[in-house]
């Protein structure tokens, strides 16, 4: 039986993205002595990439905006299935939360009268979304980052948790291993939160880093926890197609906020045709009616390619498939058109985009000034993720707290752009608040040394294998290639069920993968160990998107193409079944209160 | 383009390491990153190296390709000559933990001894400032940073005289002129500045602000600028006389 060195701690934070982050800074700010672990250097976390910005009703640029309004939007891009005490603490608290931002050093671009600035993204009714030029993700990773490494917490960079330390229901702490020397070592803490970010690296084509393997879902799955809404994966409308290299890196929302406007290879705005009833009395009949809002035209309404992205990514799927796709398989992106509307439109591109305008310069020789980009959906977010408790942000499971991407509840069956960086602020904070009170109210739990033993033999078992074994690199990509084609944008019950059997097969191999060299950071090794996540997850996505018959937000199935009045009714819980397999169950989604119902009619 | 090209990457942990060249298969579009990790992924399994967003906005995966800092995931194959093995090494001036990667852990170690941000009073009874956007212009520009590093790698402060404990490094100096500058601070980093950050070290070759893939004018804006703010502060008789009197 191997010794490991023992962390001791009131609270733990797994992940040092902006949920992690903020949620760290609240529990040392309690006074607890909290540690945060990531796998990537500090700083470097998925928060880091955010372009557009964090949606706060601030009402800074128009003063009709408020949390009513932003909490009835956030409902209906989430089809009706978020919960709504969420939704309601989401809108109700994220300006205070960007405000603290600003406090602590943040620097967001401004309203003439020396405000912060705002502007429109899909989804949202009023310019809403608190911005830096398109970099906001590293603003805000930045800000908290500065903030944090003043708050006595200790930071352990380039470490990875694979499991959850369990005192009978409770969650007493977690063990990983740090990368750079491959040694393990146990937290041992009384309240854990995790902030582990998303599943994107299950699938082949998506805006995700090699660090969005599903940890956190299948930490918290595994320890006993309930996952809800996994049948919900968000694909971006627009990502990059080509050259094939960078297929899949995000192409901001913010270019249509500014403007840009999606045409087919006839130069069609295809989006005009196909208007989902619930938003035609907001959106904009003509194209000068679009434009005038994208400029801040308070009389009109949003331009159809504002609206939700499970709606513009299908529509440039349709478009792609009839072939009116562009030469790459894409559509067509135009900001540079604006030239049209204002005279210095080079310079305005280049100061609202710069990293648009860099990104494809560099990578795409293309000059967005000039010419139109080629974009196609790419896999960006999760709304699924682990069950938690509206206020407190704890899971099923006692002690275990979550918040962020790697959380259910606040999006519903399609995420809002912008929600997201606020989401992480919001229920960052309040993640770390109750875990911090949780820890106080709490004796350590114990730890038992056979759950680090067996944790830490299945991880050293693909040396035991070597060259023999399956190359990891390998099975991960037949696994992105499954989920893509079989469980991605468009859904058939048959295809699933095959994703399902390719899953098991893979998994065999997995538990077979075999890896040479030595333990100091060997990425090869890592991803042995993360195939066993994104394998668990990826079978989740597709059992529950199996179950639910219908389609909704991010889930869309041909076999039923249309919404159901049953299925509004319910969300989807998966948990570890006694026979060790997942199990699918209905459960009733959080009613409305009175108050609510009134919010979401006044804003119809 | 051909379709296939060598690359002599540095293998090898702790220091001690040699070049290996591999063979990879290339196609149009593709940056260094592809091809180091489409050789990772079929013939070097263990390779070391860091990346996370692929797109020039994280600041993980810089490296010296044909010994200039870059990102790899920057760096087109077609802005290189593939007719010769493309070299990769990890950067020079810090300690080497393996292959490509290195520990940077003393540019987190630096950041925590500099002031923090300490805003004035909010403006607006609700808790608010006002700020005009000309005025944090100057600030947002050094606020790009990506900490990648690669500023620090090639200052010759840092690279060739390794004056790790005297001198904070370019980074850190734009880190401390975007709080100098952001118009809500009130903190006082000068004589910090001087006396322990080591401004005066800085003979300001540029060579930062060539590497900054951010196109930060690191010495033009930040560190010139800088240095006049320390000379005014303590070197300037006039200047002193002022302060004495006011
Ligand atoms: C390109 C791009 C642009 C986006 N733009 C926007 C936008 O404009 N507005 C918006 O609202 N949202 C945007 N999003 C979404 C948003 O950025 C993410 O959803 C959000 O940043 C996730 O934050 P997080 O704190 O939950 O996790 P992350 O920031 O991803 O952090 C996860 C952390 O967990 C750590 N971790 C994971 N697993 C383990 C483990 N096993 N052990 C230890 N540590 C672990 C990681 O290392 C990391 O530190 C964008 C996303 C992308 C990809
Ligand atoms: S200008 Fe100064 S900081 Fe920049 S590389 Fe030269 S000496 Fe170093
Ligand atoms: S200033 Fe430029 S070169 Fe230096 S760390 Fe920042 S982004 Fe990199
Ligand atoms: S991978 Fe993020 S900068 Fe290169």
């Amino acid at each position: 039986m191997a010794e490991y060195p023992i962390h001791e701690y009131d609270v733990l934070v797994v992940g040092a993205g902006g949920a992690g982050l903020r949620a760290a800074i609240e529990a040392a700010n309690a006074g607890c002595k909290t540690g945060v672990i990531t796998k990537s250097l500090l700083g470097k976390a998925h928060t880091v990439m955010a372009e557009g910005g964090m949606a706060a009703a601030m009402g800074n640029v128009d003063d009709r905006d408020n949390w009513r309004v932003h909490f009835a939007d956030t409902m209906r891009g989430g089809q009706y299935l978020n919960h709504c005490r969420m939704a309601e603490l989401h809108a109700k608290e994220a300006p205070a939360r960007v405000y603290e931002l600003e406090a602590w050093g943040a620097i967001f671009d401004r309203t003439p009268d020396g405000r912060i600035l705002q502007r429109n993204f899909g989804g949202h009714r009023y310019p809403r979304l608190a911005h830096v030029g398109d970099r906001t993700g590293l603003e805000m990773i930045r800000t908290l980052q500065d903030h944090a490494i003043h708050q006595g917490i200790d930071v352990y960079a380039e470490h990875t948790i694979v499991i959850l330390l369990m005192d009978g229901n409770r969650c007493v702490g977690a063990f990983g291993y740090d990368r750079e020397r491959g040694r393990f070592k146990i937290f041992h803490a009384k309240a854990v939160v995790l902030a582990t970010g998303g599943v994107g690296r299950a699938f082949q084509v998506t805006s995700n880093s090699w660090e969005y393997t599903a940890d956190g879902q299948a930490l918290a799955y595994n320890a006993g926890a309930a996952l809800l809404d996994m049948e919900f994966v968000q694909f971006h409308p627009t990502g990059m197609v080509w050259p094939p290299s960078v297929k899949g890196i995000l192409v901001t929302e913010g270019v249509r906020g500014e403007g840009g406007v999606l045409r087919n290879k006839d130069g069609k705005r295809f989006m005009f045709d196909d208007i989902p009833d619930n938003y035609k009395s907001s959106t904009a009949d003509n194209p000068e009616e679009g434009w005038r809002y994208t400029q801040g035209d308070k009389s009109a309404r949003r331009p159809p390619e504002l609206l939700t992205r499970d709606h513009v990514a299908r529509c440039i799927t349709r478009e792609v498939k009839a072939g009116r796709g562009s030469p790459h398989g894409g559509v067509f992106l135009d900001i540079a058109w604006i030239k049209e509307k204002i005279p210095n439109s080079i310079e305005h591109i280049k100061k609202k985009l710069p990293s648009m305008y860099h990104q494809f310069k560099q990578l795409a020789d293309l000059d967005i000034t000039k010419e139109p980009m080629e974009v196609g959906p790419t896999t960006h977010y999760i709304m699924g993720g682990i069950q938690v408790d509206g206020d407190t942000q704890m899971s099923s499971v006692d002690g275990l707290f979550a918040a962020g991407e790697c959380a259910a509840g606040l999006h519903g069956a399609n995420r809002l752009g912008g929600n997201s960086l606020s989401d992480l602020l919001v229920f960052g904070k309040r993640a770390g608040e109750y875990a911090a009170k949780f820890a106080k109210e709490r004796w350590a739990g114990k730890l038992d040394q056979a759950q680090v033993d067996d944790a830490a033999k299945i991880a050293l078992a693909p040396f035991e294998r070597g060259a023999a074994g399956e190359n990891p690199f390998a099975v991960q990509s037949e696994l992105q290639n499954a989920m893509q084609g079989l469980v991605g944008i468009v859904r058939l019950e048959n295809e699933m069920q095959q994703a399902i059997e390719k899953v098991s097969a893979l998994r065999a191999r997995a538990a077979n993968a075999g890896i040479t060299g030595h333990r100091e950071y060997n990425t090869g090794w890592h991803t042995a160990i993360d195939l066993d996540n994104m394998l668990s997850i990826s079978e989740i996505i597709a059992l529950a998107a199996i179950e639910r018959k219908e389609s909704r937000g991010g889930h869309f199935r041909d076999d039923y193409p249309d919404k159901s009045a049953e299925w509004a009714k319910y969300n989807l819980r998966v948990t570890k079944g006694g026979d060790g397999r997942p199990k699918v169950e209905r459960v009733p989604v959080v009613p409305l209160t009175d108050e609510m119902k009134l919010v979401i009619e006044e804003n119809k | 383009m051909a379709d296939k090209a060598t690359f002599r990457i540095w293998r090898g942990g702790n220091g001690t390491g040699h070049f290996v060249d591999y063979a990879t298969a290339i196609s149009p579009g593709m940056v260094v990153l592809d091809a180091v990790h489409g050789i990772q992924a079929a013939d070097a399994n263990d390779m070391a190296v860091r990346w996370n967003c692929k797109a020039g906005k994280c600041g993980s995966c810089s490296a010296e390709i044909n010994g200039k800092p870059r990102l790899m995931c920057m760096t087109r194959l077609n802005t290189l000559d593939l007719s010769v093995p493309v070299t990769v090494e990890p950067m020079k001036t810090f300690p080497h933990v393996r292959d490509l990667v290195t520990d940077v852990s003393w540019n987190y170690r630096v950041k925590t001894k500099i002031q923090k941000f300490k805003p004035r009073k909010p403006d607006a009874p609700d808790g608010t400032w006002r700020v005009q956007q000309a005025d944090v212009d100057r600030p947002q520009e050094f606020r790009k940073c990506i900490e990648c590093f690669l500023c620090q790698d090639v200052c010759h402060v840092l690279r060739d005289h390794n004056l790790h404990e005297e001198f904070i490094g370019p980074r850190f100096l734009i880190y401390t002129a975007q709080l100098e500058m952001n118009p809500l601070d009130t903190g006082d980093r000068l004589k910090d500045l001087k006396d322990r950050d080591g401004i005066g070290y800085c003979n300001i070759t540029k060579c930062c602000t060539k590497v900054c893939p951010e196109e930060i004018k690191i010495t033009d804006n930040a560190i010139i600028p800088l240095k006049e703010r320390v000379v005014d502060e303590f070197f300037d008789p006039l200047g002193g006389l002022f302060k004495i009197i006011r």
